[in-house]
């Protein structure tokens, strides 16, 4: 249920970002979820359902996007998609905890460098909060 | 685009008292064995401690503290398991005997996620063994945490004295406290680092003799309570832990 505690920092930056924007009520909120963190969205979407307890996100619409996990090499540039298939349940585990894990147990499947950046799709991210004032 | 877990991270820390950052200017001079002796001394005058390793490149507490076939359980997050009466949290659960060659970056990313998921409940000490030096890791997380509080580690060596002056520098530009100063691996009688702190109007913690024995204590935390390391540490915290 590492879901849950990625749920409730959501809802707060929501909730501080709303505030800020001065909006009474929020009608739609836009995430974006990287494949690296393997998130159940199923638990994600249902933390939040159970999280949107306020007046002001009671209303909130969660539209949430998944977006591949691309990762490129730092020494020889390939690039490539990572996939859970590929991985064990163990290795997959800590990755979903520490997204940054995968440079301890992935290497690149051009040279075998540990050395590759996340270019996208790491974790969970806030994409836009929509309301009326 | 805005990282969501940054707003959460002082909402897990709310109910921690202290939080006291264990840094040095440099590596090398003692700070895992600091913050390992120092929670383990808390622990037993009956504080609710954890201590949290956040020297991800380098992490060495587990080894101080044996810390093996244990692992948080999930609720809500991750709550961290307890083990010689404080509650541990490292990023080696995930990353095993395995090597992280992380970017600062990376380092970044991946304690902004520990801060944001670890569930510490109610702790009086939180015990933070820091990366050594002036990294993006330390600045994160001088960034993140509110109210951390620093301890900070040297040796006589003034090679290491030099890097701590840096270090309080930037604190003190940075507004962040700094409860004390400790001298670590002390061989000879010198007053030079106890002056060297109160000159930069720090208060001196105290000194630790130089320990032959201590190394032989690592990993046996029975055997390390009875160093003349930590019997030092019992005395520098009686001293001034009630005073941060």
């Amino acid at each position: 249920m590492h879901e849950w505690a990625l749920a409730e920092a959501v809802i707060s930056t929501v909730s501080q970002l709303a505030e800020k924007e001065g909006l009474n009520e929020v009608t739609e909120v836009k995430l974006k979820v990287g494949e690296l963190q393997q998130i159940e969205l199923d638990v994600l979407k249902f933390a939040l359902s159970q999280l949107k307890t306020s007046k002001l996100l009671k209303n909130a619409r969660f539209d949430i996007e998944t977006v591949k996990a691309e990762l490129k090499c730092r020494v020889c540039g390939y690039e490539w998609i990572f996939r859970k298939e590929k991985i064990d349940e163990d290795v997959a585990e800590a990755i979903h905890f520490i997204p940054e894990m995968a440079h301890t147990y992935i290497k690149c499947p051009n040279c075998g460098s540990p050395d590759f950046e996340i270019v996208r799709g790491r974790g969970v991210w806030l994409e836009s909060v929509k309301g009326v004032k | 685009m805005t990282d969501p877990r940054i707003a959460v991270i002082n909402e897990r820390l709310k109910e921690v008292n202290n939080i006291i950052a264990v840094s040095s200017g440099k590596g090398g001079v003692g700070k895992s064995l600091v913050a390992s002796t120092l929670a383990l001394t808390l622990a037993e005058e009956n504080y609710k401690v954890g201590l949290f390793d956040l020297d991800f490149t380098s992490p060495s507490t587990h080894v101080i503290l044996n810390v093996k076939n244990v692992y948080p359980t999930e609720k809500n997050g991750v709550v961290p398991p307890e083990i010689h009466g404080l509650k541990y949290m490292s990023i080696v659960y995930y990353s095993g005997e395995h090597v992280s060659p992380l970017r600062g970056a990376d380092v970044s990313n991946a304690l902004i996620e520990l801060l944001a998921i670890t569930r510490w409940n109610t702790l009086d000490f939180l015990i933070i063994d820091m990366p050594p030096g002036i990294s993006d890791a330390t600045l994160d997380i001088i960034r993140l945490v509110k109210r951390i509080k620093f301890l900070i580690v040297t040796t006589p060596s003034q090679l290491a004295f030099e890097t701590v002056r840096k270090l309080v520098n930037l604190l003190s530009e940075l507004n962040i406290p700094i409860i004390g100063v400790i001298e670590n691996m002390k061989m000879k009688e010198s007053r030079f680092i106890r002056e060297q702190t109160e000159k930069k109007g720090l208060k001196f913690w105290g000194e630790i003799p130089f320990d032959y024995t201590l190394e032989e204590a690592i990993g046996d935390v029975n055997r390390l309570s009875k160093t003349k390391f930590m019997e030092r540490i019992k005395e520098i915290a009686e001293a001034n832990i009630n005073k941060i």
